[in-house]
């Protein structure tokens, strides 16, 4: 039974998302959840109390990762989780919508990470990994490398599933009394260049392997290795296997049978309309989500497979990030010699940027109107955050095209 | 300048460590304008343990967190051939906290303060706030440039000593945290602007380039300027009122430039 407060908190919450809703303000989760924060501090604890609770966190890869571990956990008993909303308010709506004692998996941004986990006491914790991303926002990567370090010395009950591969990642995992090391693959290795514990420089092997000039810091031995290109997964891409192999290791501490997990994990097409295909006009296009610049070196890797058309499109509201920098850290000039679309409130910074790259490129005002312009085929849509939520938008009332995003 | 028959030598210095902030696409800019004019240009990246070439003509450093920062001040300092090259009359140019590292000392974790390399009478502490956000800069007129726009990510106020002229005045936003932003001496200029800078700026990268290779053919740069018109409206739109009659101003002589 939750407390007084508690319930009168989430009464309300749920009456102000109603009303948000009923006003046409969006899905009303935010502000439900703001609500009942607001009413009642201690809300998420309450109501965390006497259900097992996974945390899924990272720069790239949180949603679809807690997409995977849902449908793993999900052939052994319910599970709720917050479907992107990955704040404090979307954790405490989820929570208030969940029956007591039912399996939560929830999505965690970075930086709020140490307080959620404070507050819910998980039994399991997925990191997976950290790089540079929103710096005007979230501030620099090390800084939050040290506050899960702090956080994961207090997991006392917890099980934490950490990218052995990520130096950052390893080095906070670290202090965690217990820890399973998965192999899950850190390409984008910028960011961890300089060791986090003593700041000289991190030498990386070909294997995988990585250790700090001084010694004092190196990979942990693994516990699982990456699984193969031959699991079946829907997902495709690199990425997509270390985010299910990250939950399916998660899924194992829980007592799933993998077997089992990697099925329904393997069913798993789409995740909030990331790799879903659209049909505009006479172009059948893939919609790919990349915000930062690990995020765009995996996204490359899955362009490169074809020579089909690429619209990109790069918003820089709050959730993006307001600096666009980032885009120098991209190697667009892979994109030479296709056909290259630009749009979204930054498309002048994208647009100077390729030019440096030697991409030639053509505007256009929206991604829908870049479509319309090609001749029939295939194409790849990849939108940051902000420009990618208001094409899925767009997206789910235009006509809708086969969701095989393996072809 | 270097004989008609040798490559402009640039050297990136420690990318892995002040990269922070993308400036690596200064780099990038600085090769390609040179390319497309064809100048023949030759990078060298120097990573940690690698030796800082002694003949380059243009050194380049960008932004770091704190640890980086202070591990390539003291790989630089122990290596001796950037301070060398300073002597020579080589051109340096130093974004945030490489411009930090060329002063005489910065602040780092905790608010220790520590020294820099010394080649440039400037320095560093911690301000009360960090500064993030659009940066809009009217440059030192005798500098020939149009105003600069950028965007800024830093936690120091930077003091110039007698001598150390700054790269302009801060029409918005932050820079030095007197009113003035970056600095010029001699043919070192260092600057808070990321974006990164020079793409965003491309007359600061023909000045730059100018003192290696001499005066320069124009290229056509209006993407850039309809981003910086762009970013100055955006900025307008916030700014107080002083500001914005300023900025309305600039704006127009942006577009005529
Ligand atoms: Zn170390």
């Amino acid at each position: 039974m939750l407390p007084a407060r508690t319930r009168l908190a989430v009464a309300a919450g749920h009456a102000v998302s109603r009303l948000s809703r009923a006003l046409g303000k969006g899905a009303g989760a935010s502000v439900g959840g703001k609500t009942i924060l607001a009413l009642d501090k201690g809300a998420i604890a309450a109501m965390a109390a006497g259900r097992p609770i996974a945390l899924v966190s990272g720069t790239n890869g949180k949603t679809t990762t807690t997409r995977l571990l849902t449908a793993a956990l999900s052939t052994v008993g319910e599970v709720v989780a917050n479907a992107g909303a990955n704040l404090p308010s979307g954790a405490a709506i989820t929570l208030a919508d969940a029956p007591p004692g039912r399996r939560a998996v929830l999505e965690v941004d970075e930086s709020h990470l140490p307080a959620i986990a404070a507050a819910t006491e998980p039994d399991l914790v997925l990191l997976l990994n950290l790089s540079r991303d929103q710096l005007d926002r979230v501030g620099e990567v090390r800084m939050i490398a040290a506050r899960w370090r702090q956080m994961a010395a207090t997991l006392s009950g917890a099980t934490v599933v950490a990218n052995a591969d990520d130096p950052l990642v390893a080095w906070a995992a670290m202090a965690a009394p217990k820890v399973v090391w998965v192999a899950a693959g850190q390409p984008w290795v910028a960011d961890a260049t300089s060791c986090p514990s003593c700041s000289e420089p991190i030498r990386f092997a070909d294997g995988g392997g990585w250790v700090c000039s001084t010694g004092d810091l190196r990979r942990p031995d693994i516990d699982r290795t990456m699984l193969g290109d031959d699991t079946g997964l829907r997902l495709p891409g690199r990425a997509n296997r270390a985010n299910a192999t990250m939950a399916l290791a998660a899924a194992a501490v829980a007592g799933v049978d993998e077997e089992k997990a990697l099925a329904a994990m393997a069913d798993v097409g789409e995740v909030d309309g990331r790799y879903r295909t659209i049909t505009v006009g006479r172009t059948t296009a893939r919609l790919l989500l990349a915000k930062n610049p690990a995020g765009w070196h995996e996204v490359l890797d899955l362009l490169a497979v074809s020579r089909d058309p690429v619209v990109i499109s790069i918003n820089s509201r709050v959730p993006d990030g307001r600096d666009v920098s980032w885009l120098w850290d991209v190697a667009f000039e892979r994109l030479t010699g296709r056909p290259v679309f630009v749009t979204g409130e930054r498309w002048r910074d994208l647009g100077v940027r390729l030019r440096y790259a030697g991409v030639d490129h053509e505007h256009r005002p929206s991604v829908e109107a870049a479509l319309e312009s090609l001749p029939p085929g295939r194409a790849d849509v990849v939108a940051n955050y902000t420009s990618f939520q208001s094409l899925i938008r767009h997206a789910a009332t235009a006509p809708e095209g086969a969701t095989d995003a393996a072809a | 300048m270097p004989p008609p028959d040798s490559a402009v030598g640039i050297v990136a210095l420690y990318p892995s460590l002040l990269g922070t902030y993308a400036d690596g696409g200064n780099v990038t800019v600085l090769e390609q304008r040179l390319a497309w004019r064809g100048i023949p240009a030759e990078v060298v990246t120097v990573e940690v343990g690698e030796p800082v070439p002694a003949t380059g003509d243009l050194y380049v450093l960008g932004g770091a967190e704190d640890g980086p920062q202070s591990l390539a001040t003291d790989v630089l300092a122990a290596d001796g051939a950037l301070s060398r090259a300073a002597d020579r009359g080589a051109v340096i140019f130093a974004v945030c906290a490489g411009l930090q590292i060329l002063g005489t000392s910065f602040s780092v974790s905790g608010g220790r303060q520590r020294d820099g390399l010394g080649l440039v009478d400037i320095a560093t502490r911690r301000g009360e706030r960090r500064a993030v956000g659009e940066i809009l800069v009217e440059p030192t007129p005798d500098l020939g440039l149009p105003m600069l726009s950028g965007y800024e990510n830093h936690g120091g106020v930077t003091a110039r000593g007698p001598g150390v002229e700054p790269l302009g005045r801060v029409a918005y936003g932050v820079g030095n945290g007197d009113g003035t932003e970056g600095f010029v001496r001699g043919r070192i200029l260092g600057t808070y602007l990321h974006g990164p800078g020079l793409p965003r700026n491309p007359a600061l990268a023909d000045l730059v380039l100018s003192w290696v290779a001499g005066p320069l053919e124009p290229l056509d740069d209006s993407d850039a300027a309809a981003l910086r018109d762009e970013r100055v409206e955006a900025v307008g739109r916030g700014a107080t009122s002083w500001a914005k009659r300023w900025l309305d101003r600039r704006s127009r002589v942006a577009r005529a430039v």
